[in-house]
């Protein structure tokens, strides 16, 4: 076991890892922040993206050791302080950009830090970054459709319903 | 997961020795090998990850002008930091997997991996590129011995690749959806004295060059040039994916369409 020292949603925290242990372990069981899902084994779903010093990157494809000192982010820091919806999750509700919502804290994790690189991305320049975000439910129209919207873009031109 | 120890060295050398100790394996980006211990398909003791090494990491021109890329620097770095440079493989780099496996996958990991579907193979080979370790260089034409084969010895790691930059090239990919890898992938590069051809995903010996093609192109750098060639099926990879004669006639097809993006 070796300790390992990160800031997760701009908080210190501290713990005892195995050289196995995977970030997303670290974050769901060591640190009790189960927002961050785990949707395969193959690091094909994207479920589990997290930003690791402002880069998406697979939960479930980095050892908790190798984040040792990163400054990581979570879906649960998305939200505003006051706990109130952040301006993506609020536009994935609005659009419907979600039904199980198994999907959905990879995607919003995925479109932040799209919309970091490129505030004002095409609905090809979208498509194109979640590539590895897998959803089961929603067809991708309206997840495309919320992160146009959180990005300030009128959505009408996006495809069907 | 079998459990391990991991190691993170800052320096080359400490990674050399501790990759002296038996049962110990480099690990790069992780991109592949996390997925493979997941599925129990190795067991190292020690893990020896590569991440910490900022002496690896990087993209540089050298002095007599070919491109220097650190053996543990991320597609995403070589996406951003090679355009200006290198164009063509600058957007093989931006044509890997998705944005986070961009973000951790390293040239060197790829290269050492020879994945039969793998993009940066057929840039290595394609452009002539030489394979810097911690112990030599290696050519692309002598690296290259199969799928899932190189000539790296046990511990070697990839410090560097250097690039000779074209004066033309472009990658074509046709992408198995559910990977993204590539179903099969042609890179294409023009240089003063010739054309290279190399072809990734399609052969089950790895990735090849294609010598007609890159005679018929140093004579004529158009996809017309190729109108006349056929690649065999024989030894092309077959599976759920594709037969062996769809992957040969996909290798002419998009031999055509880089050669046009080349241009
Ligand atoms: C969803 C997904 C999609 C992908 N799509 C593509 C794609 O379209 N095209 C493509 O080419 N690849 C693709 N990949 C693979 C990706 O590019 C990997 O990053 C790459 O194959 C391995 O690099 P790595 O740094 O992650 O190496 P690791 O997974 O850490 O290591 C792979 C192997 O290389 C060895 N190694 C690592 N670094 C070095 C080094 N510097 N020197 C010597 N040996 C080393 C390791 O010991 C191991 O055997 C995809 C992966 C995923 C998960
Ligand atoms: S859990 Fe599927 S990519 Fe990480
Ligand atoms: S909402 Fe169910 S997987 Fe995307």
């Amino acid at each position: 076991m070796t300790s390992v020292t990160m800031t997760v949603n701009g908080k210190s925290v501290s713990g005892e890892v195995e050289g196995r242990t995977l970030l997303v372990d670290f974050l769901r069981e060591g640190q009790g922040l189960t927002g961050t899902h785990v949707g395969c084994d193959t690091s094909q779903c994207g479920a589990c993206v997290v930003h690791v010093d402002g880069e998406p990157v697979k939960a479930c494809s980095i050892f908790a050791a190798e984040a040792d000192g990163a400054e990581v982010t979570t879906i649960e820091g998305m939200a505003n302080p006051d706990g109130s919806l952040g301006t993506i999750q609020q536009a994935f509700q609005d659009h419907h950009g979600l039904q199980c919502g198994f999907c959905t804290p990879g995607m919003v994790m995925s479109a932040a830090a799209l919309l970091q690189e490129n505030p004002k991305p095409s609905e090809a320049e979208i498509r194109d970054y979640l590539e590895g975000n897998i959803c089961r439910c929603t067809g991708y129209h309206n997840i495309v459709k919320a992160i146009m919207a959180a990005s300030g873009q009128d959505v009408s031109a996006v495809a069907a319903e | 997961m079998y459990n391990f120890d991991l190691i993170r060295p800052s320096t080359l050398e400490e990674a050399v020795k501790a990759l002296g100790q038996d049962e110990a394996q480099a690990l790069g980006g992780g991109q592949t090998l996390i997925p493979t211990l997941k599925q129990r398909l190795a067991m190292p003791e020690t893990l020896v990850s590569l991440s910490g090494i900022d002496a690896i990491k990087g993209v540089c021109v050298h002095d007599d002008g070919r491109l220097s890329i650190g053996g543990g620097t991320t597609h995403a770095t070589v996406a951003r930091e090679a355009a200006a440079h290198y164009p063509g493989l600058a957007a093989l780099a931006a044509s890997i997997g998705d944005p986070a496996v961009r973000a951790r996958g390293t040239i060197g990991g790829s290269l050492a991996n020879n994945d039969p579907s793998a993009c940066y193979p057929a840039a290595a080979l394609g452009s002539g590129a030489t394979i810097v370790t911690n112990a030599r260089e290696i050519a692309a034409d002598d690296y290259f011995q199969g799928m899932f084969t190189t000539a790296l010895d046990d511990g070697e790691i990839i410090t560097e690749v250097r690039f000779p930059v074209p004066e033309a090239a472009a990658y074509q990919k046709f992408e198995q959806p559910a990977s993204r890898f590539a179903l099969v992938g042609v890179f294409v590069a023009r240089y003063a004295d010739g054309v290279r051809v190399a072809v990734t995903g399609a052969s089950e010996e790895g990735v090849f060059r294609w010598s007609e093609a890159e005679a018929a192109l140093s004579s004529n750098f158009a996809a017309d040039a190729l109108k006349d060639l056929s690649v065999p099926a024989d030894g092309m990879i077959g599976d759920l994916h594709g037969t062996p004669d769809y992957r040969a006639h996909l290798v002419k097809v998009l031999t055509g369409r880089a050669v046009a993006a080349a241009s």
